[in-house]
């Protein structure tokens, strides 16, 4: 059904589960797509696994100048960029009595600051072309907290909110921003836990399940087909009817 | 009429649909010929282009009419 034949999508986090499985999405609706991450191994091992129209674009989103050039190298190498999907997000749990400026800020600068970034350098060419989708990855936790993320939960709220200003912005460009809030997904980050704590874990989601990287990449797929474009400003919450937003 | 000020009015009248005899000299993008925020990036953008410069951002927010826009792309090109 979606065909984003001839799009050019950048993906960061690609590297992880979720950044992953929505590469694999979009390149399998034909798109061209730029791989990002820090880790480049297994951004080359996933780039060679999905063959052509695959680019490795390492990036680390902590250093702002590196973020600022990302766009750019994604355009030279894919000839162009029509689909921004800001993924990439760390953790730094702690509570919120003990919790220092700088896991603050670090959560805040990587998993806000450069989505931030990343959407305001693709702007450009997306203006231009009169097409564009931004689809920001933010979590259930911005909707509803969680102990010990007041740093995380802070920053994937402030992500809806820059979606939605951004999409009032470039609406009548042809150009939408939505996010995708994941509930509880099973990533090599929940495989750690143990049976019982997975088992508690799913008595809080009424599919009973933690959800698939492929479940949240394919609500990407949607937002990012010409298909979903009268879609914008939204968060499409995936989550087994954890929350029901 | 200078070559460059013929050039940036086919951009203006263009890009905004406005009516060649209205861009004037004082004629704001905004005020006078119908260009929201939006419009006068995009505007700066297609001048760029035109003249091969680069219009830093600071620059172009004091770029607000037609002659702004002619008088900054004489002295940058």
């Amino acid at each position: 059904m979606f065909d984003l034949t001839g799009k050019r999508a950048l993906v960061t986090g690609a590297s992880g589960g979720i950044g992953g499985a929505i590469a694999k999405a979009l390149h399998g609706a034909g798109a061209t797509v730029g791989l990002s991450g820090t880790r480049v191994e297994p951004l080359e091992a996933l780039a060679a696994e999905l063959g052509d129209n695959a680019h490795v674009l390492p990036c680390n989103l902590s250093d702002a100048a590196a973020v600022d050039a990302l766009p750019k190298d994604a355009i030279a190498a894919m000839g162009g960029l029509d689909i921004l999907v800001n993924n990439a997000g760390i953790t730094r749990d702690q509570i919120f009595m003990r919790m220092s400026d700088e896991e603050w800020q670090s959560v805040l600068d990587v998993n806000l600051t450069s989505s931030m970034r990343l959407c305001r350098g693709v702007m450009r060419p997306m203006m231009k072309a009169r097409w564009g989708r931004i689809i920001n990855i933010s979590s259930i936790v911005g909707a509803t907290g969680n102990p010990g993320q007041v740093n995380y939960a802070a920053a994937k709220a402030g992500m809806v909110g820059m979606t939605k200003s951004i999409a009032y912005e470039v609406a009548s460009r042809g150009i939408t921003a939505n996010a995708v809030a994941p509930g509880f997904i099973a990533t090599a980050m929940t495989d750690k836990l143990n049976d019982d704590q997975k088992a508690a874990i799913n008595t809080k989601i009424p599919a009973g399940r933690m959800g698939t990287p492929e479940e949240i990449a394919a609500a990407v797929l949607y937002l990012a087909s010409p298909e979903a474009g009268y879609v914008t400003g939204t968060t499409v919450h995936v989550n087994g009817g954890m929350a029901m937003l | 009429m200078s070559d460059i000020a013929d050039r940036v009015k086919k951009i203006v009248v263009e890009h905004l649909g406005a009516e060649e005899d209205k861009v004037v000299e004082n004629a704001s993008f905004i005020d006078d010929l119908g260009a929201d925020s939006l419009d006068t990036v995009e505007l700066v953008m297609a001048f760029e282009e035109e003249f091969g410069i680069e219009i830093p951002d600071d620059a172009a927010e004091t770029i607000q009419t037609f002659g702004d826009a002619v008088k900054f792309i004489s002295e940058a090109s």
